[in-house]
């Protein structure tokens, strides 16, 4: 036991010596909280827009003025010809161009022209359907009495859970999810590899050490930093972002120490890959930043993937972590909710561990 | 001189066991997923519906909203509670419940409420999923009532998409992806580099020779621009053998601010080098920044949803103009003069890094 | 003429002091021994005189050239060998000679006929292709050192050269380093085996940063009245505040 504490004061010390590595690794966790939970939206504002207006009249004014100032558009430029407004978007100035033909709401045939950059088609789509709206909120031209809904069916809209639809609530624990297997994959196979080039693996190998507690003692400073990590980001998604948590802390905690060493073990796996720390580095992100980033939820939706895509993610563990914390910390689900995102992340473990002693065995010999 | 560094930094990486696996292979696959998976769109959502009505009302509403194609029917409950169990075990992210003999209300008072409850877990798709749901419910109004509602009336303005008329979202992340992956071959790989040469020693070796730092350096960006063009190149031809994608604008132009964008971000990579001892530190380092750059690039959500201090933010990112310039170029096919002040940015960003990496080379401690 | 003169030279690292005040002198062509415990400081002083580290004050010229505002001009006439080695590992044989050869200026004929000649006198002929990171040690080290002096600088520093051999591969190097003193390439070299102590023309031993000794073999020990060089460093570093 002795042993055991010295060896992995040694990790520590290793690790806190190299002062801006720590210090990006505590750092990060807030930068990524606050870019996820401001700046990645895809709402739309203040879209840039030209105007060619052919017939000009009080009509059209007040429409391109409901337009500035709504929040959704602003205008850049009126222009005069189709040329200038092609030059406008090419030059990226403008996303959507407004044209008012000749004798546009005196005559029947003539309509209003949208042409929306579809570069982002996403935000092509947006806008146009506001820009729609507010065409039809100023225009009265055709008149029609009864523009409300005097009848039918009116639909009532409950936002479960997250009623303000933040953005937020999606996207935290999906940070969570990448911080840990960042700390604890990369890290750790990094760390396992530089002592195999350094040479000083084989002597503690040769030491009357088991190799297993070398192997714990580089984990723990690891699980350590990532509790860190969990608390700075539940402490800033709660304070800053007012993320709730609705369910058990403890189960949280516990859930995301479970994937906590899944990462682990994944890292250990991958030191028994690689042989450089360059290689180290290079498999920890391509095998798993990527997938993370991509494949578990945390961005993009899953359900839009093609099936090979849904497939793979299956094996990212991200995917069943983050799903089981919105559960407890958003839904405040309790265990019998996510048992079985726990028992996947169980076997994982199992495999892992398994997978790497084989190989440490084999390369042993 | 440099010719003898020059063959040395080709021979090294040609040599190297993992580095021109990683740099191909990558690449490759990140173009052959990414653009499938990254994807904001919302197909397939999952409906559950509580008909306690079960008239023939309730019935062609439910039809109408199946057969928009957004909704897959998930559940069909008999109780508002079962349906929920579906959002919790996230079966359903959607619940449609139609009151109890709503086809007599609507007889009787000409109006009747159904509820919408959406999993706002995801704020954007609980959004929205329950207003593409509110509308086709107001189409189905229209239909019932011949009332017009307060929507645009169809014939009064046409919708054209520029650029991307299919609206293909693919369009838009291929080109982003290939300025991605430049910046990470960029990037990362340089940054490594030089400090690898530093943990093993061989660098004092040079610093001894009367090479200069600036020749030095260049022997370290020149290779990996080289690789950043072929990988250029075979980004372009997947692009097109996989998604038939080919630059409306002309290929030179993304060639010319390809080469000038690689000489920014190798110096970044370099500058990266030059202030770290260890590899981990390096890489750490770079992924820090690397993170910052491309969350706030427009590359996976736009620039103008973000807040001002986010856009601001963007300014100093070179990835942010390249990502646009790449964009502009495949689908608008923006020439040289469209895009003249982008190429001012990025060229200023090339000399900035650049000098910053030499003079943060100390040849001597 | 003075290949090095160094005047009271110092580095200091906040309150450590490395090397503290050292004075001394190399003629051409002699074989300089830079002794003394690890940590003495020996690597420091001779990392001033190679232009990869800036004194905190005193004196130093070497080649002729002011360390501090010549220090590239030094770069061009001296060699190097360092105690970590570095030649490139994932390169060949042939293609660090070339590397190095022409980094220094050597033209391409100049450079065939070095690569050939330098090969045979190693006697590495048959490792002309092979990567060097799967020679063993002692043509490693070898292989450095004639690298080292391809360009024949005024003088080589070599630091601790001879590390983790056997008895005959170092006795093969000396030989090397004899030749080169032949051509008149002085050699500084820092090393802690007292018996190549003796092979050197002239002898520092540095104790705690200062210089407690500066003589040929035969003088020290002559003056600290022992038989062997191991006893005079014995005599000298027993005292020491720093070192083993």
């Amino acid at each position: 036991m002795k042993q055991l504490s010295s060896f992995v004061r040694k990790e520590f010390y290793h690790i806190f010596r190299d002062k801006r590595t720590m210090a990006i690794l505590l750092v990060m966790p807030i930068l990524e909280i606050i870019l996820f939970g401001y700046a990645i939206t895809t709402e739309i504002k203040s879209t840039p827009f030209a105007v060619l207006d052919e017939t000009r009249n009080e009509l059209t004014t007040k429409i391109v003025d409901r337009f500035d100032a709504s929040e959704y558009f602003a205008l850049y430029q009126v222009v005069n010809t189709r040329d200038e407004a092609e030059h406008l978007f090419r030059q990226g100035k403008i996303r959507m161009l407004i044209v008012f033909p000749p004798q546009f709401a005196s005559s029947q045939d003539a309509s209003v022209q949208l042409l929306a950059d579809a570069t982002d088609p996403n935000e092509a789509t947006q806008i146009t359907a506001y820009a729609k709206q507010l065409i039809a909120e100023s225009g009265q031209w055709k008149v029609n009495a009864a523009v409300q809904q005097s009848g039918g069916i009116r639909p009532v809209v409950h936002l479960l859970y997250n009623p303000q639809m933040k953005g937020a609530y999606n996207f935290v624990p999906g940070v969570m999810g990448l911080i840990l297997i960042l700390i604890c994959a990369l890290m750790t196979s990094v760390g396992i590899v530089k002592e195999k080039e350094m040479g000083t693996m084989e002597v503690l190998l040769v030491s009357p050490i088991k190799p297993v507690f070398i192997i714990l003692a580089k984990a723990l400073p690891y699980l350590l930093l990532s509790l860190v990590n969990i608390a700075t980001i539940l402490l800033l998604s709660y304070f800053l972002l007012k993320v709730p948590i609705a369910g058990s802390l403890l189960l949280l905690v516990s859930i995301s120490l479970l994937y906590a060493l899944v990462s682990l073990c994944l890292g250990l796996l991958i030191s028994t890959i690689a042989d450089t720390q360059q290689a180290a580095m290079l498999i920890s992100a391509m095998a798993l930043m990527l997938p993370v980033i991509l494949l578990s939820g945390m961005m993009f939706p899953i359900e839009n993937m093609p099936w090979i895509l849904q497939w793979l993610s299956h094996i990212v563990p991200a995917k069943w972590y983050i799903i089981a914390v919105k559960d407890v910390m958003i839904k405040g689900l309790g265990f019998t909710a996510v048992w079985r995102e726990v028992a996947i992340l169980f076997l994982m473990v199992v495999v892992l561990i398994a997978l790497s002693v084989k190989r440490f065995k084999i390369r042993l010999e | 001189m440099i010719k003898y560094l020059l063959e040395k930094e080709f021979k090294q990486i040609w040599r190297d066991r993992f580095l021109p696996k990683i740099i191909f292979v990558v690449p490759l696959v990140q173009l052959l997923i990414l653009p499938f998976a990254a994807n904001f769109e919302m197909h397939n959502i999952n409906l559950a519906v509580v008909d306690n009505d079960h008239s023939e009302m309730s019935k062609q509403l439910t039809n109408k909203v199946l057969s928009s194609g957004y909704f897959n029917l998930k559940d069909v409950s008999p109780t508002y509670d079962r349906a929920m169990k579906s959002i919790e075990s996230n079966d359903a992210d959607l619940i449609l419940e139609i009151p109890d003999r709503m086809e007599e209300q609507l007889g009787h008072d000409g109006q009747a409420q159904v509820l919408i409850a959406a999993n706002a877990v995801n704020g954007t798709k609980g959004g929205l999923g329950s207003s593409y749901l509110s509308s086709i419910i107001m189409d189905f109004n229209q239909e019932k009532n011949g009332v017009v509602s307060s929507k645009v009336q169809p014939e009064t303005v046409t919708t054209s998409f520029l650029y991307n008329p299919h609206l293909d979202y693919k369009n838009n992340m291929v080109p982003g992806i290939m300025a991605f992956l430049l910046t990470i071959v960029g990037g990362f790989l340089s940054a490594l580099n030089v400090v690898s040469e530093k943990e093993k020693g061989t660098i004092e070796q040079i610093n001894v020779t009367p090479v200069p730092k600036a020749l030095f350096l260049l022997s370290k960006l020149i290779p990996f621009w080289v690789i950043g063009f072929i990988l250029l190149t075979i980004g372009v031809l997947v692009g097109w053998i996989v998604y038939g994608l080919l630059p409306t604008g002309n290929l030179g132009v993304i060639y010319l601010f390809a080469g000038v964008y690689l000489i920014a971000f190798t110096g970044f990579g370099l500058a990266i080098s030059s202030v770290s001892s260890t590899q981990q530190q390096a890489m750490f380092t770079a992924f820090f920044f690397f993170i910052i750059f491309i969350l706030l690039s427009g590359l996976f959500t736009p620039i103008s949803s973000m807040p001002v201090w986010a856009q601001n933010l963007t300014y100093f990112n070179p990835l942010r103009y390249f990502v646009e310039v790449m964009r502009m170029v495949y689908l608008k096919g923006s020439t040289i003069a469209d895009l003249g002040s982008y190429f001012g940015a990025i060229a200023l960003f090339a000399l900035f890094f650049n000098i910053l990496a030499v003079v943060s080379y100390r040849k001597k401690g | 003429m003075n290949v090095i003169e160094t005047n009271q030279l110092t580095k200091r690292f906040g309150t450590f002091t490395a090397v503290d005040r050292i004075s001394f002198e190399v003629g051409e062509g002699e074989i300089f021994g830079f002794l003394g415990a690890n940590g003495a400081g020996k690597t420091t002083a001779m990392r001033m005189l190679c232009g990869l580290s800036v004194p905190t004050s005193g004196e130093a010229h070497v080649a002729g050239f002011d360390v501090y505002k010549e220090a590239e001009k030094i770069k061009s006439h001296i060699g190097y060998m360092s105690q970590k080695f570095s030649l490139y590992g994932d390169l060949k044989v042939w293609e660090n000679i070339r590397l190095f050869g022409g980094i220094y200026g050597l033209s391409t004929r100049q450079l065939a006929v070095k690569t050939d000649e330098l090969l045979e006198l190693l006697d590495l002929k048959g490792e002309r292709n092979t990567l060097v990171n799967a020679l063993p040690l002692g043509w490693k080290q070898k292989l450095a050192f004639s690298v080292a002096v391809i360009h024949e600088p005024r003088i080589v520093f070599l630091d601790e050269p001879t590390g983790g051999v056997d008895p005959v591969t170092r006795r093969q190097f000396w030989e090397l380093i004899y030749q080169a003193a032949e051509r008149h390439i002085t050699v500084f070299v820092t090393t802690h085996y007292m018996d190549e102590a003796e092979y050197c023309n002239r002898v520092s031993i540095m104790v705690d940063g200062c210089i407690k000794a500066l003589d040929s073999p035969s003088g020290l020990k002559t003056t600290f009245q022992v038989t062997n060089m191991n006893d005079v460093f014995h005599m000298l570093a027993r005292k020491a505040k720093r070192g083993e």
